[in-house]
């Protein structure tokens, strides 16, 4: 019988927490059918979110897992001093809060930074603009990889590269045959998250971006402008392409969670 | 087989083949400084050019305590709430059987996966002024702790499952056989077991709430000294331009999460020594 509560007490949560609210926006998104919400997400701003939040994404996202790899193998086979400390800042991004990422951007990179007057001088413009939103949601989505990957390096040890090295192989041979299969579904595990985050992400690009509708405005920013200018079946519709780009993020993670056990 | 010595982390490895990869550590630690390490310096020594005259008046403003302070309360309750559920759902999905218990596994990540804008817009579309269910709680402080639990739901119950998983069914068998009650079988056999999961668990979703920013902003109304979190604290200073404001309260952001992560480090050097 306590069986059955728990079970009823946990799944109630998980539904009035999670499915129902978000039941809730796929519902009011199409309550007046599928057109509204189909031309809420193809008007030219919404297009333009999209297609920034997809390029950011594009850039980060290979930056990050190739990051991720090394700074992995470096955490693992690597000895040197500041290891700890690399191992620390690694896991930093995912507890500090995405304003405060976002407000260092500024101060090194803004008007009153660090760097600021040089860029200026010289013409380069990275606080409201592309290169400023790619910088934090690479801070945003680094850990991500280098997290997936720690575990699974460790668990393979070195004897196969050992015997690899052995047989002659080079180093990148060795690389390539052998440690990129034996990890790879970490690292795919680990692209997923990325990707998650950087699609979604929101506080950090909030505060560098600017908010020029159209021009450097993703998706996540352009749903709260859209909720805030009281276009409610805009924010929506568009909420529910990032939430069906969520579901994917889903699927996707139980797969490749599958294969890494086996 | 099913020992937990298994699950005690990495055997000590003999040195890698090649030595230290040092190319790699060049490329980790440079990447780590530049994208990190130099914005966090830059954030720090803005926050204290004006000597402890402008930073500590920056911090103790009446508008900043009392984000701080909501911001804080707030996480407490909604790490204690995880603690409790987060372990309940880590349970049910480990050791209780029903249909569908794949799809609920899965489910457990769609915090992780979802935008936490569109996760705030999702809950004021059930609990907002167009509720369907006749509960509007826009802007008050319970929407806070809402938001809060829905972003940081995964982080307990993902660090819970796979210890319980591993956790050695006999020893709970002989307890019974011996004549325990179910209660007393989990006080003291099992919960001892989940403790460190349990405790790391909480303390992310501690740090996550403490920083959280997209999911709360909509739903919370931003009223400052009744409805505004740290992080959009932090954030309004920005666009009304009082950087010291923002970069003093960010500091403090940072010095918890850094501490956060520290305690994590402990507990979990903690729980590997107690299982070897």
């Amino acid at each position: 019988m306590s069986r059955y509560g728990l079970r009823f007490a946990a799944l109630a949560y998980l539904a009035m927490l999670l499915l129902v609210p978000l039941g809730m926006v796929f519902w009011r998104t199409f309550e007046h059918g599928f057109w509204p919400a189909f031309h809420a997400v193809t008007a030219p701003d919404a297009r333009s979110a999209l297609w920034l939040t997809v390029l950011i994404a594009l850039i980060v996202v290979p930056l990050n897992t190739i990051f991720g790899v090394v700074c992995a193998l470096a955490i693992v086979r690597g000895r040197f001093p500041g290891k700890g400390i690399v191992n620390a800042v690694v896991d930093l991004p995912l507890a500090l809060s995405p304003v405060v990422v976002g407000l260092a951007l500024l101060l090194l990179y803004g008007r009153l930074g660090w760097l600021g007057p040089w860029l200026g001088s010289h013409g380069i413009k990275i606080i409201y603009a592309l290169p400023g939103m790619v910088l934090a949601t690479i801070f945003v989505s680094l850990p991500f990889v280098v997290r997936e990957v720690v575990p699974v390096l460790r668990e393979i040890g070195t004897e196969q590269e050992q015997a690899a090295a052995t047989l002659g192989a080079s180093r990148f041979q060795i690389f390539r045959r052998v440690t990129l299969p034996a990890i790879r579904w970490g690292v795919a595990y680990g692209v997923v998250l990325t990707t998650a985050r950087a699609l979604g992400e929101f506080g950090a690009v909030s505060v560098v971006s600017g908010h020029i509708a159209g021009k450097t405005e993703t998706m996540t920013q352009y749903v709260q402008a859209q909720y805030e200018g009281f276009n409610t079946s805009g924010a929506y519709a568009a909420s529910v392409v990032l939430a069906l780009l969520a579901v994917i993020t889903l699927l996707a993670m139980t797969l490749f969670r599958r294969k890494e056990e086996t | 087989m099913a020992e937990p010595v298994a699950a005690a982390g990495a055997p000590a490895r003999s040195r890698g083949v090649r030595g230290s990869p040092t190319l790699g550590i060049g490329v980790a630690t440079g990447y780590l400084s530049l994208i990190v390490l130099l914005p966090l310096a830059a954030l720090i020594w803005q926050s204290g050019k004006g000597g402890s005259h402008s930073f500590w008046p920056a911090i103790s403003s009446p508008e900043a305590v009392s984000a701080i302070e909501l911001t804080l309360v707030a996480s407490v309750v909604v790490a204690a709430v995880n603690a409790v559920a987060g372990t309940a759902i880590a349970w049910v999905l480990v050791r209780d059987r029903f249909p569908g218990k794949g799809i609920v596994n899965a489910v457990i990540d769609l915090p992780f996966a979802l935008p936490t804008v569109v996760a705030g817009l999702t809950l004021l579309a059930l609990y907002g002024s167009q509720s369907p269910i006749g509960i509007n709680i826009a802007f008050t402080r319970t929407a806070i702790v809402l938001a809060l639990l829905f972003v940081t739901l995964p982080f307990v119950v993902r660090t819970v499952q796979p210890v319980l998983k591993e956790l050695d069914r006999e020893m709970e068998d002989a307890a019974a056989s011996l004549g325990a009650h179910k209660l007393s079988i989990f006080r003291r056999i099992i919960f001892p077991n989940l403790l460190p999961a349990i405790l790391s668990g909480v303390a992310l979703a501690f740090a996550r709430a403490v920083g959280e920013f997209g999911s709360v902003v909509l739903i919370s109304g931003n009223l400052p000294f009744k409805t505004q979190v740290a992080s959009v604290f932090v954030f309004s200073q920005i666009e009304s331009d009082d950087i010291r404001g923002a970069a003093a309260v960010s500091v403090l952001l940072l010095v918890i999460s850094f501490v956060i992560l520290l305690m994590i480090g402990a507990v979990r050097r903690w729980a590997t020594r107690h299982d070897v």
